[in-house]
């Protein structure tokens, strides 16, 4: 077993329960087959919370907004604006925009309810050493599960994006350069140097495809780490000194769920954006651009 | 005297990732602060890419911290 902290209380009946928090998610209760971890009670929670909302916000929807419709309108257009920024383009941040923030507020609420002292509540169970206490609420993204799905989602989707803005071959071409090794052939009469670039270019594609899966690594990574640290770091500064110490540091993981949130999901909108440009086109239109200036 | 090996281990993992992203955490805010002090009218804006940018460098100790956690 792996442990982060371990901190070891006397209770009545003389027993010793280990409050630790295990860089995975806990079995809180089990069916038949199937295991249901306190992260993914919590990740649940997190998509009822949100359905809840979404439900609410529809049902009260006005011209003249009351205070909950509100909240959105700003975070909503605030956020538009930021992704707006990223895209440069407004009719493809509009495209982008919905799966962007819905991960984003699907990681903000699994990020804060872990932070939420219900947390506390859980079940006492028999571990490998004597009793372990396992808590109802650990955040979904402070399992490295989670973290990896969303991960794979938006790296695949980013892909898929591609392929349905700007056409299979050109995605394909992207990782393995067809393209760039059969100008050999028709380039070569031109350009002497065409047959060390090619192979260089291909080369790079394929860099490209590794360069996809250490996105993942990175953007799970990234996220488990951020929030598993909090709450080590939470647990260990209230063995230090309970209920005051924490609290400063409450605050810093409240700040912390939201720039990770915001991160995770900026990083998707970038890499859809990347994936849905045509570098292609660019090239032509830098040449085309060459081309009126020599003509000029 | 036998040294517990997994002990140090972990120190040296979060001791050495440690210093890279200090470093870059340094420099950020170095020079977020030099960009205010040139131009303290766009605080605002260069507030929340300095904290974006902030977090980055500190996923990198983050990395480590959790290669700390995970050695036995």
């Amino acid at each position: 077993m792996i442990e982060a902290k371990e901190i070891n209380v006397n209770t009545e009946t003389g027993g010793e329960i280990s409050y630790e928090t295990t860089l995975f998610a806990e079995p809180v209760f089990h069916t038949n087959n199937f295991t249901f971890t306190n992260a993914l009670v919590t990740s649940w929670l997190a998509v009822l919370i949100i359905i809840i909302l979404a439900v609410i916000l529809r049902k009260k929807l006005k011209e003249v907004p009351n205070v909950l419709q509100n909240v959105f309108e700003i975070v909503v257009e605030g956020a538009l604006d930021l992704c707006d920024q990223v895209t440069n383009n407004r009719s493809l941040s509009v495209i982008v925009f919905p799966i962007a923030i819905s991960v984003f507020f699907f990681i903000l609420i699994n990020n804060w309810l872990g932070l939420l002292p219900i947390g506390g509540l859980g079940l006492l169970e028999k571990g490998e050493h004597g009793l372990a206490f396992i808590p109802f609420l650990r955040g979904g993204t402070a399992d490295v599960n989670t973290t990896i799905a969303l991960a794979i989602m938006a790296v695949i989707g980013a892909n898929l994006f591609g392929i349905f803005s700007i056409g299979i071959w050109k995605i394909f071409n992207k990782y393995v350069n067809l393209k760039a090794l059969g100008q050999i052939f028709t380039k070569i009469k031109k350009d002497k140097t065409i047959i060390i670039v090619a192979p260089i270019t291909f080369f790079v594609g394929l860099l490209e495809l590794v360069g996809e899966f250490a996105k993942i690594a990175s953007l799970s990574f990234r996220l488990f780490g951020n929030v598993f640290a909090g709450e080590v770091l939470l647990a260990s500064m209230a063995a230090i000194f309970a209920y005051i110490l924490p609290i400063p540091f409450v605050f810093l993981e409240i700040l912390v769920g939201v720039i990770q949130a915001l991160i995770f999901s900026m990083l998707l909108v970038v890499y859809f954006t990347i994936s849905a440009t045509d570098h292609d086109a660019h090239d032509e239109h830098e040449k085309h651009e060459e081309n009126v200036v020599v003509s000029v | 005297m036998e040294l517990d090996l997994s002990t140090l281990a972990k120190a040296i993992a979060i001791g050495v990732g440690a210093i890279g992203p200090g470093i870059g955490i340094g420099l950020i805010g170095a020079k977020a602060m030099e960009a205010i002090g040139r131009n303290p009218e766009a605080t605002n804006k260069i507030l929340v890419p300095m904290l974006l940018a902030c977090a980055f460098a500190e996923a990198i100790a983050i990395y480590a911290l959790v290669i700390a956690f995970s050695i036995k």
